[in-house]
């Protein structure tokens, strides 16, 4: 910790630092302590918010206390955390459904047409084909 | 013309300010690069993405966002709680069909996005035909509670950002 702030302010980054911690710690238990796949994948998408988000907010008071000046490159942690976790568990989830989980019982979507996943290619073609003659 | 060179010229604004805050610093040279990629990188993806998305009321954004962040670390805390005290015979987890009333792609993606990062949900899959969305629940006793919350709490507000 800079030696150049006032207690109060290494009192704040720290909690920031517990928090985020404490939370981190609790998503990695999580992955131990749940019992399939799919209750599996909720632990990692709480690590990266407010696990992640907490060192984010702790390191960007300090650059502010300490240095005086305002860092961008939390943000942009941020903002790529944000388009990159949901993403990466909608490829786990996509990958578990096809080999863990058994199709009868994952409810039937609104319309006629699959899930997406489980749509095979000619069903596709055949289903675009009538929605868009001449395609 | 103006067309051709910016296919998506929020993409482009977006760019010349992530390229500022991740060199962080502004000077003439940084500037200059951060529009070079916001004018090569929106041309080379533009076949990817042949249609504009429109914003229809931008200031509502902003509201959406803070929405997200507030919801995201309450529901932190509530998943916590259920993985510390909750034992797993007693949870419910479960999959719930969210039905759209989203059309574009855009939105339906922030929509899948954002179910993911507040957790507790995980959007798992979409309809082949785009009209709903399969989301995973950790501990939802009540399913069709949670429906009902992300469609008046997320997707309302993004059908008006949107659509």
């Amino acid at each position: 910790m800079g030696l150049d702030m006032a207690l109060w302010q290494e009192i704040t980054v720290s909690v920031f630092l517990v928090v985020a911690g404490i939370f981190g710690l609790v998503g990695s238990f999580g992955l131990l302590k749940l019992p399939d796949p799919m209750t599996r994948l909720h632990a990692p998408t709480k690590a990266t918010t407010l696990g992640v988000g907490g060192v984010l907010i702790a390191s960007m008071l300090y650059f502010i206390f300490a240095k005086g000046q305002i860092s961008f490159h939390e943000l942009m942690i941020t903002l790529f955390l944000f388009l990159t976790a949901p993403i990466t568990a909608h490829f786990l989830a996509k990958a578990n459904l096809h080999t863990n989980v058994n199709r009868a019982d994952v409810p039937p979507p609104v319309g006629d047409r699959p899930w997406a996943g489980y749509e095979s290619d000619d069903a596709r073609r055949i289903a675009e084909g009538e929605s868009t003659p001449g395609a | 013309m103006i067309a051709r060179i910016f296919p998506h010229p929020l993409l482009t604004l977006t760019l010349v300010i992530v390229w500022q805050m991740l060199v962080n610093y502004v000077s003439l040279g940084t500037l200059v690069f951060g529009l070079i990629l916001g004018i090569v990188i929106p041309l080379l993806t533009a076949p990817y993405w042949p249609d504009r998305p429109r914003l229809k009321s931008p200031m509502m954004i902003v509201e959406f966002i803070l929405i997200v962040l507030w919801d995201i670390v309450v529901a932190n805390i509530v998943v916590a709680k259920t993985i510390l005290f909750t034992r797993n015979a007693s949870m419910h987890p479960t999959w719930i069909t969210i039905p759209l009333d989203l059309r574009t792609p855009e939105a339906i993606t922030v929509l899948a996005g954002t179910i993911t990062m507040t957790p507790g949900t995980v959007s798992s899959d979409v309809a082949a035909d785009g009209r709903s969305l399969l989301v995973h629940c950790l501990n939802a006793p009540d399913p069709d509670a949670v429906v009902a919350d992300i469609k008046q709490r997320y997707e309302r507000r993004l059908k008006e950002i949107f659509e």
